[in-house]
Order: structure tokens, then C-alpha cells, then sequence
């Protein structure tokens, strides 16, 4: 089996490598920097255009998978250790994140800026919830990987894939029945899959002419790494909803954190402009000032609290307060706008798209790149099942599997996200008291707030991070 | 079985399909004593006219002197056919041929079949063998295709690492398969095609292949009989063998002929014959007679809504076959042997050779 990875570059505002496309051959190892080339009859099982987290996850995925035998075997293989059906571990990278460093957390703390409702997510054993990695230290893994299985990926860095050429309908005897990708410098790669990772913008996905469902939310994210003010047990991620958008704070180590703040394009360019004191200040604010709330919201909130009390008295949470910032990293702020998008279909003949390339999500609930590495999982399974079934990979039997699983899984998630960020994005007084003793009700109901919890955890919590 | 009282049935058959008054599925079509005319009928049926037609003095029905008599000395029939075929209906049958590789054309049920009988002949052959590479379960393994149409189940055999022979009396089906697998350098090598019949080759592949496939070939075969001992030949000693084929019941009738063939068009008009489908009872009698041990038989089910199939306990519709070449190298007693006299009351029709496979579909 062979697959070549292609690569555009990272997305703007990023940092991420510029992974170029890898391609798995069956012949005498590739170079991994320029692309020597292989001969004009060369035909790839799958090429993965983007070379970002999803795009070498997928690579990696596929490279672990060609030896072994598909099927069921590959299903135990892609279950984490940690029993988060994480994709890592499957394909070797997690270890060489775990020597680098990764963070556990235990407890998560979401609550709103207007009232004094909260939910806490916290395990009753002392398991952990979830993981977070930086964006970096995930892509330092993969790389080291995609080269531990450079004998059946082949990674072609700095290279941009320039076109598409589609194959004809099966009545067109005499045309070739694979994808050709050119590539900037005027070499083309023949595949029987094509797999579009390219991020929001997909070029893929506009190649092959995909209807894409999406819109602006007039919100950048703003991303920085904080030193906290003094060293703590810190394995609690913490989540504010402000009227302008949500602010959350990811424990990178017992010093430091990482911030992303979702605000208005305007108040995005100012926190990134202004100086590293302001800045810390108005996280500081943002985490603690109880300026918005109202004595209205606060009674209601009350009221319902004292019910749920006598109906159901357990020991109260109460609200906590996430540690306070120092200072924050030089040359780690950054922004990038945001957006929701959905592919209307994920994969055509010999096509399929995974990670922003099919959906792009709002980071409040940090499932963005988690859904890509459970399309990636899925794919990976589909492809695998093919394989041991001698299936043309690019056939639609198997790839209209793969859709209808991850589509039905990513719309969900997608309007359930797009729905509470319209819902957080107010001070107004009905929505408000709404959310308030919605969010009230699902800490106090203990199914709810479960479910509500493995969904979360469907996917390990990696966030994003820069 | 094919015998007997059924001897004159089948001569009657065989002028049927010349075109003098098909079964009762093409009743409304009028006479025909050229084949421009078969430019109306429907692809199927076309193709169906015209490898019966080739076949016609190719039938037989003595069953196990034919073993003997192999060395035939008719050619391919199709090459001397096609001189008499109007060039109009090489081009219809170019355009039809194509449809071998349209996953949603008229042979998107056979694509589909692929989810139950790749794994069924892989899982069966992986138990025979012990060694197999990862990735390629197959590899090592020789199999023979019998009635290998366009190559739909020939292409995944190959993928999975056999090294396999389609073969189908059709020349543009296997120029269909041909071409189609010259686009992919890993089958290139793996696999081959020639355009003849079973009994062309036994002779020069006694008892070589791994495992013999004949999927979809055994309803449209007139001589069953004459087919399994083909198959045992060429066989290795504890080779497999994998048929495919549709029972002979009152539902597969209603399904299968009236439902399928005439109602919802999901299998062209005219592909199959109800009389010549076999039951799972009467193949296995046949296969135990003839040294080949049967080890599973699974019914197969169709959903035509969503396209998929899907195994099943009841056999009443499609089922599958797997039978093991006994080790010990026996010469097949004959069942039942033909009088003379019917013999040469056919001598007309069919000819004295061996088997006959009608690949109308694969």
C-alpha cells in the first residue's frame, strides 16, 4: 500500500510546520526533502494533501495500518490507553508526545459571566479527564513518526499542489481512472485516493467542486502561553463565557497555561497589540470581575439553587477561581479568525476530506482538531476493512461509510456549538436566565451532566494550542 | 439433473434461444433470423442470444465420456463467430461491455456481491494455508476465474495477493478486463486473462490452481455435471473450490425471475432461466460424486433498496459454496451414462465437447 501525503501550507496565524506531501511507496526509500520523483507509472494508494495536525496524523495512521490486516485487528489498535479512543497511540505518535510533555487534566470548570451558574466536569476516580498538547509538540510527534515509517510514506515538504484532474466516468474507457495532482514544480503524483486535509480553505474540497456551508462569526481567537503566578497542582481547565465571547485557560504544566479567547475582530487586534500588562490584567478581569451580572439573573439563579438543594442535597460546588496570571510569553500571542463551515458531502469518487478541510467548528468546546482525528479514525477503519476486502480504495462503497458515520457525528456537534455560542454571545435578559438555570440543571442532573461529558470525551480533549 | 427427459427440453432450449421464440420473458419479441434485428433487445439478452448461439454445438449432455474426450478440436468459438456478427453489434457490445465497471449500472448488484464472496473465498483460503503475509493474505496462492466477465471479483483476488487466471468465453469481456486492469501496475503482473472456455485450458492446467471461483457461472452452465469434473481437474489435491449461484425454488422465481428481471429491472431481462437454477441439494450431490468435499454452503440475500448483501440461514434465494478437492486422486465414477441413441439424436444441435460455461454474467 502506498500513500503520499501533499502538503499547502500551515494556516494563517499558526505556527505549524509547512509539512510538505508524503507519499508511501512500495519501492527503495524517498527522499524526504525534495521529491526526487518516481517514475511516470507510479500509482499511489492514497496521497494526503496538507501537512497540518490532521493531514500527518492521517499519513501516520495509514503507514502503522499497511502492514497490519485491517479490520477488526486495526478497531483494538486504534484504542487508547487511556480509553479515550485517542488515534495516538494507534499509530505510535503518543509516546513520543508523552516524553515530550503533554498535560493531564482532572476538573473542568465552565461558567458564565452574567450569573452564577456553573458546571463542573470532574471524575470521581482520580482518572483523567483528558490531555492537553500543544499544537507543536503534536506535530514534533508526528513527524518523528511519518519518519519511522518512511518506508511506506513518503513526506514532500515545501511542495504545494497547484491542480486537480479528476478521472473520467467509467464509460471513458481510455482515460486514466486515477487522480493526478500537479504540483508546483510541474511533477504529478497519480493516485487512486485522494485525501483532502488542507484546512478550512480546502483546495480539494473547491477542486472537486464540493458545496461548503459556512459562515463568519465576526470573532477572532486570540491564543498566548501564561506563566502563572505561582506554581500549582494545575490540572484544571477553566472556561468563562463573557458577553463577547468565551476566554478559557488549559494547564500546560504546573506553571504555565495556555489562553484562548474568542472576542470581536477589534478587541482580538487590541489584546494582541497592547502591552504584556494590560494584557495579563484583562485576563485577570476577564476570569474574575463580576460586572456583568445583574440582581435579577443573581435571584433566579438563587431561587433554583435552593430548589435543587431540597430536592436532591448534595455537597455544593461552588464556584472557584482559576489561578491568576503573571506574565505571558514573549512571541506567543496570536489571533485567527473564526468560523463555522461544513462540506455538504465528504468525499466524492476517489475523493475524501477530513479535519476543517469537511468542518470547521468554534474553539468554546475544543473539538475542532478531536473531530479530525475521529474522521481520521474512521477513514483509517473504513480503508482498512477495504483493503482486506482487495477494494478499489477510491471506490464510493466504502467512502459513503465513512460519511454517513462522520457526518453524523460532526453536524451534531456542529449546531450543538454553533447554537451555545449564539446562546453565550448575549447579555440580554431572556437568554440569559435561560442559560442560567439551564447550565444549573445539567450540573445538578448527574445523567445529563455524564452524557454531556463522554460526548466531551468521545474524542481525548486535545486542545489546539500554540 | 441434465438427462434423460431433459435432453430434448435442452435441444428445444437451444433453438429458443436462437431467436425462435425465446422463453416466455421475451415472448413479445418478434422472429428473427438475422442478427441485425437484435439490436432492439435489451444488452442482456443480446449478450445472452449471442453466447448461446456460439455455444450451441458446443453443448452436451453425456455426462463423463466427455472427460475423455478434451482434446477437441474447435477453437476459441467466438473468434470464428464474430466474422458473421454485423460490426453494428460489435459497437453495442463495446457500449454495453463498458457496464462491466459502472458501480451503479446494471452490474451494481454483482459490485456490491463483492462484500460477501471476497471475504468468503479469503477467510476459506486463509484456513487451508498457514503462511501468509500481512497485507497480502492471498499471496502465493493460484486461482482460476471462471467466467470472470469484466473481472469484477478476478481484480479484488488479485489485490489481495493471488496470482489469478480469468477466463470467459466473451472476447470483448476480457478485453473489458484487460483494459481495465493495465491502469494498475499492482495487478498488472497478478493477474491474467484469457478469452476460452474451462475445458480449453484443463488439459494444459491439470491440477494447478489453489482454488477455482465460479461465481454466477453455474445457472447459466448447461452441464453441471461436466463442470465440476472440469473443476476437479484442474484443481490441486485439497484445492478449493467457490461457487456462487441462485437456488432453484418457487421465491427465487418470484424474486429472482419475475421480481427482478421483469418488475424492478435491477437484473436485466432475460439473464437468467428459472429451469437451470440449482438447488444447494442437487449441487452438492454433484460435487460429492465428483471429489470435491463440501465444507459450507451460506445463503445470500439482496436488499435491493440499499444495495447490499447480506448473509443469511436461508439458502432460497443466492447461496454460496465452498467444497475441498479430496487428497487422494480418484478418477469420478460416472454417474449416469448416456444411451446412444440420445446421443446421436443430438449430434445435431450440440457437439461432443466437454463443458460448457456460459458466462453471461459475472
Amino acid at each position: 500500500m502506498m500513500v503520499a501525503v501533499g502538503s499547502l501550507v500551515g494556516r494563517l496565524g499558526m505556527r505549524q510546520w509547512g509539512v510538505g506531501p508524503s507519499a508511501l511507496t512500495r519501492g527503495p526509500l524517498t527522499a524526504c526533502r525534495r521529491w526526487a520523483g518516481a517514475s511516470a507509472d507510479t500509482v499511489y494508494d492514497v496521497v494526503v494533501s496538507g501537512g497540518g495536525l490532521v493531514g500527518a496524523a492521517m499519513a501516520c495512521a495509514l503507514g502503522k495500518r499497511i502492514s497490519g490486516e485491517g479490520g477488526k485487528k486495526g478497531a483494538q489498535e486504534l484504542k487508547s490507553t487511556c480509553g479515550h479512543g485517542i488515534s495516538f497511540v494507534g499509530f505510535g505518535a503518543w509516546d513520543h508526545i508523552c516524553n515530550m510533555r503533554c498535560r493531564a487534566f482532572r476538573r473542568m470548570q465552565v461558567w458564565d459571566s452574567c450569573s452564577e451558574a456553573l458546571i463542573m466536569f470532574d471524575k470521581d476516580k482520580l482518572d483523567d479527564m483528558g490531555y492537553i498538547v500543544e499544537n507543536d509538540v503534536i506535530m514534533h510527534a508526528l513527524t518523528k513518526q511519518l519518519e519511522a515509517v518512511s518506508d511506506r510514506v513518503t513526506v514532500l515538504y515545501r511542495s504545494k499542489a497547484v491542480g486537480y484532474t479528476w478521472p473520467g466516468p467509467f464509460s471513458m474507457a481510455d482515460s486514466s481512472p486515477w487522480v493526478h495532482i500537479t504540483l508546483g514544480d510541474g511533477s504529478t503524483l497519480q493516485t487512486k485516493l485522494l485525501i483532502g486535509a488542507d484546512g478550512h480553505n480546502s483546495g480539494v474540497r473547491q477542486a472537486a467542486g464540493i458545496q461548503n456551508v459556512s459562515w463568519n462569526y465576526d470573532q477572532s481567537a486570540v491564543v498566548a502561553t501564561l506563566h502563572l503566578s505561582e506554581p500549582t497542582e494545575n490540572n484544571v481547565a477553566w472556561q468563562r463565557f463573557l458577553p463577547s465571547g468565551p476566554i478559557a485557560l488549559l494547564p500546560l504544566s504546573d506553571t504555565s497555561s495556555s489562553l484562548v479567547w474568542s472576542t470581536s475582530h477589534d478587541h482580538a487586534a487590541e489584546l494582541v497589540s497592547m502591552d504584556e500588562e494590560e494584557f495579563v490584567d484583562s485576563i485577570n478581569s476577564a476570569f474574575w470581575s463580576d460586572a456583568n451580572h445583574t440582581d435579577f439573573i443573581d435571584s433566579a439563579s438563587t431561587m433554583l439553587h435552593y430548589v435543587v438543594a431540597l430536592l436532591k442535597p448534595t455537597k455544593v460546588s461552588a464556584r472557584q477561581l482559576p489561578p491568576s496570571i503573571a506574565r505571558v510569553d514573549a512571541k506567543s500571542r496570536a489571533r485567527f479568525p473564526l468560523g463555522l463551515g461544513h462540506a455538504v458531502e465528504y468525499v466524492r469518487p476517489r475523493v475524501a476530506l477530513i479535519g476543517d478541510a469537511a468542518h470547521r467548528v468554534h474553539p468554546l468546546a475544543g473539538q475542532g482538531v478531536n473531530m479530525g482525528f475521529g474522521d481520521i479514525s474512521s477513514l483509517v477503519h473504513h480503508l482498512s476493512t477495504a483493503a482486506f476486502n482487495g477494494k478499489d480504495l477510491g471506490s464510493m462503497s466504502h467512502l459513503t461509510g465513512y460519511e454517513t458515520d462522520r457526518q453524523r457525528h460532526n453536524t451534531a456537534l456542529l449546531v450543538a456549538t454553533d447554537i451555545l455560542k449564539r446562546l453565550y454571545s448575549t447579555s440580554a435578559m431572556p437568554p440569559v436566565l435561560l442559560r442560567t438555570w439551564g447550565l444549573q440543571a445539567t450540573n445538578a442532573v448527574s445523567p445529563l451532566k455524564v452524557s454531556g461529558h463522554s460526548e466531551l470525551q468521545d474524542f481525548c480533549s486535545l486542545r489546539k494550542d500554540c | 439433473m441434465w438427462r434423460g427427459r431433459k435432453l430434448s427440453s435442452c435441444g428445444v432450449r437451444f433453438l429458443e434461444t436462437l431467436g425462435f421464440g425465446y422463453p416466455s420473458t421475451l415472448a413479445e419479441l418478434p422472429l428473427r433470423t438475422s442478427w441485425s434485428g437484435n439490436l432492439q433487445i435489451k444488452p442482456w439478452v443480446f449478450i445472452e442470444h449471442r453466447t448461446m448461439w456460439f455455444r450451441a454445438y458446443r453443448m452436451t449432455f453425456s455426462c463423463l465420456t466427455r472427460i475423455k474426450s478434451y482434446r477437441s478440436s474447435w477453437k476459441r468459438l467466438c473468434s470464428t463467430s464474430q466474422t458473421t456478427v454485423d460490426s453494428n453489434e460489435v459497437k453495442t457490445f463495446l457500449a454495453l461491455a463498458h457496464k462491466w465497471w459502472d458501480e451503479q449500472g446494471v452490474f451494481a448488484p454483482l459490485h456490491s456481491m463483492n462484500d460477501l464472496r471476497v471475504p468468503f473465498i479469503r477467510d476459506n483460503l486463509l484456513k487451508t494455508s498457514a503462511n501468509h503475509q500481512l497485507g497480502k493474505p492471498l499471496s502465493g496462492m493460484k486461482i482460476l476465474d471462471v467466467g470472470c466477465g469484466g473481472g469484477l471479483l478476478t481484480e479484488p483476488l488479485g489485490r489481495l495477493g493471488a496470482s489469478v487466471i480469468g477466463i470467459d468465453p466473451v472476447d470483448e469481456n476480457i478485453k473489458i478486463a484487460q483494459h481495465h486492469k493495465s491502469f494498475d501496475p499492482g495487478l498488472r503482473k497478478r493477474i491474467e486473462y484469457r478469452a476460452c472456455s474451462l475445458e480449453e485450458i484443463v488439459e494444459e492446467t491439470a491440477e494447478t490452481f489453489d482454488a477455482v471461483v465460479a461465481s454466477e457461472v453455474v445457472e447459466h452452465v448447461i452441464d453441471i455435471e461436466a463442470f465440476m469434473q472440469c473443476c476437479y481437474r484442474v484443481l490441486k489435491p485439497s484445492g478449493s473450490l467457490f461457487v456462487t449461484t441462485i437456488n432453484k425454488t418457487q421465491l427465487s422465481y418470484a424474486l429472482g425471475i419475475v421480481f427482478s428481471e421483469q418488475i424492478a429491472g435491477i437484473v436485466p431481462k432475460g439473464t437468467h432461466t428459472w429451469e437451470k437454477f440449482v438447488s444447494p441439494e442437487k449441487l452438492e450431490s454433484i460435487l460429492e460424486s465428483n471429489g470435491l468435499s463440501v465444507q459450507t454452503v451460506a445463503g445470500m440475500l439482496y436488499n435491493p433498496f440499499s444495495g447490499y448483501w447480506h448473509w443469511s440461514e436461508n439458502t432460497s434465494l443466492n447461496y454460496a459454496a465452498h467444497a475441498i478437492r479430496s487428497k487422494v486422486q480418484e478418477h469420478p465414477e460416472p454417474a449416469e451414462l448416456f444411451s446412444k441413441r440420445e446421443t446421436e439424436e443430438l449430434s445435431a444441435n450440440a457437439s461432443t465437447n466437454p463443458c460448457v460455461c456460459e458466462e453471461l454474467k459475472k
